[in-house]
């Protein structure tokens, strides 16, 4: 009898530990947005997609809650000001073809997404812009300046619902992306579905496991007080589990953010968001 | 010698007459302390805010000296009583003699 109520007290405990959020309705200046949806359909393994606020402390929720407290929107306020100077060999800026980066709306949820044959994120079709229509140096993938203009775009598709195309062209990068996220590498010989599948929700030292979705980037990061990019925070996952990262902007890295993007598929977009 | 050095502050637009509101204001600045190195083992100079000032309607509500050791994007948050509808000016002091301004209206009803 005794075995069967500790039995019983442990399950209650864990799936407290599971869902070990401190907080569960997240609105920004008021306007409310999901932090939950309903897994896609080519989930197997997951019921319920949870954003990776969920997981975060009171304290770091609350950055998230008010975009003045947001510290992300001193780099966004940057990307404002680099969207109107001009560079290059054209003598253009962002706003001349673009008259109002909140024609961006709606963006952020369909990439990485499929041009011609090949898998573009945000980061290319800045970059393609900068050297083709401006005549200026492309970016670094994880750089000041392009973090704080993927923020300030990725802000325009805010509470948007991710719905990254998966079908026809997508399908071979998507599934080099899930082979990517299932692949187990590194001395620690661990896979993201490792961490972020089997264990989200339980402490991985001082910290809640998330369930590794990418709706809230570029993210700020209390660790770094910057903005990081995907493949930045993929190649940091990557040396914690002692392997050696694949390179920003790589085929890997791209079908995997693919890949990553499909698996939040229904959850809102919270660029910029802020994290430990 | 600072670059993207960008205030903001977020003061309500209205009030009611002996209403505490809440006043926030970060300025973005690199608050270099002076105390680190380059890679060649030169000092790097102090480079940091080191005053600033509220005030509303001219009257002076808030005066704060910073010091090195305050971390990069110095946030300041304070209450403050309204009696009247006037304006908040608010200046942040730079070690190479720039001075930044911003000033927030507000309605006293």
């Amino acid at each position: 009898m005794r075995r069967t109520t500790t039995i019983i007290l442990m399950s209650v405990l864990m799936t407290t530990a599971v869902l070990a959020q401190d907080s569960n309705r997240l609105s920004i200046d008021g306007t409310a947005i999901a932090t939950e949806a309903a897994a896609p359909a080519h989930m197997e393994n997951v019921d319920t997609i949870y954003s990776g606020w969920r997981f975060r402390s009171r304290e770091t929720q609350a950055l998230e809650m008010d975009d003045f407290d947001n510290p992300a929107f001193v780099f966004v306020d940057q990307g404002i000001d680099v969207f109107d100077a001009v560079d290059g060999s054209e003598g253009k800026a962002c706003s001349s073809c673009h008259d109002d980066v909140a024609d961006f709306a709606g963006l952020r949820t369909t990439l990485p997404r499929v041009n011609d044959g090949d898998l573009v994120t945000m980061e290319e079709l800045v970059n393609t812009c900068r050297t083709e229509r401006m005549g200026a140096e492309p970016w670094k993938w994880s750089g000041g300046k392009m973090t704080a203009i993927t923020a300030l775009i990725g802000l325009q598709s805010r509470g948007m619902p991710i719905n990254v195309s998966i079908d026809d062209d997508a399908a071979p990068f998507w599934e080099k992306g899930k082979e990517v996220y299932y692949t187990r590498v590194g001395q620690l010989d661990m896979a993201c579905s490792s961490c972020h599948e089997d264990n989200y929700g339980v402490m991985i030292r001082a910290d809640h496991l998330s369930q590794g979705q990418i709706n809230g980037f570029p993210t700020y990061r209390l660790k770094n007080a910057k903005l990081n990019s995907m493949h930045a925070r993929f190649k940091g996952c990557m040396k914690n589990i002692r392997a050696q990262p694949f390179k920003e902007g790589g085929e890997e890295f791209k079908a995997l953010e693919l890949y990553l993007a499909s698996r939040g598929n229904g959850l809102p977009v919270e660029t910029p968001s802020v994290r430990n | 010698m600072a670059s993207g050095v960008k205030p903001r502050v977020k003061v309500p637009k209205t009030a009611k007459a002996g209403d505490t509101i809440t006043i926030k204001t970060l300025i973005s600045h690199k608050m270099e302390s002076g105390q680190r190195k380059d890679s060649d083992g030169n000092l790097i100079p102090r480079s940091i805010i080191n005053r600033f000032t509220a005030d509303f309607n001219g009257q002076n509500v808030i005066d704060v000296t910073l010091e090195p050791a305050i971390s990069t994007n110095p946030y300041f948050q304070f209450d403050a009583n309204v009696p009247e509808t006037g304006e908040f000016k608010f200046t942040w002091y730079d070690d190479d003699g720039s001075v930044y301004e911003t000033a927030k209206k507000i309605s006293v009803s």
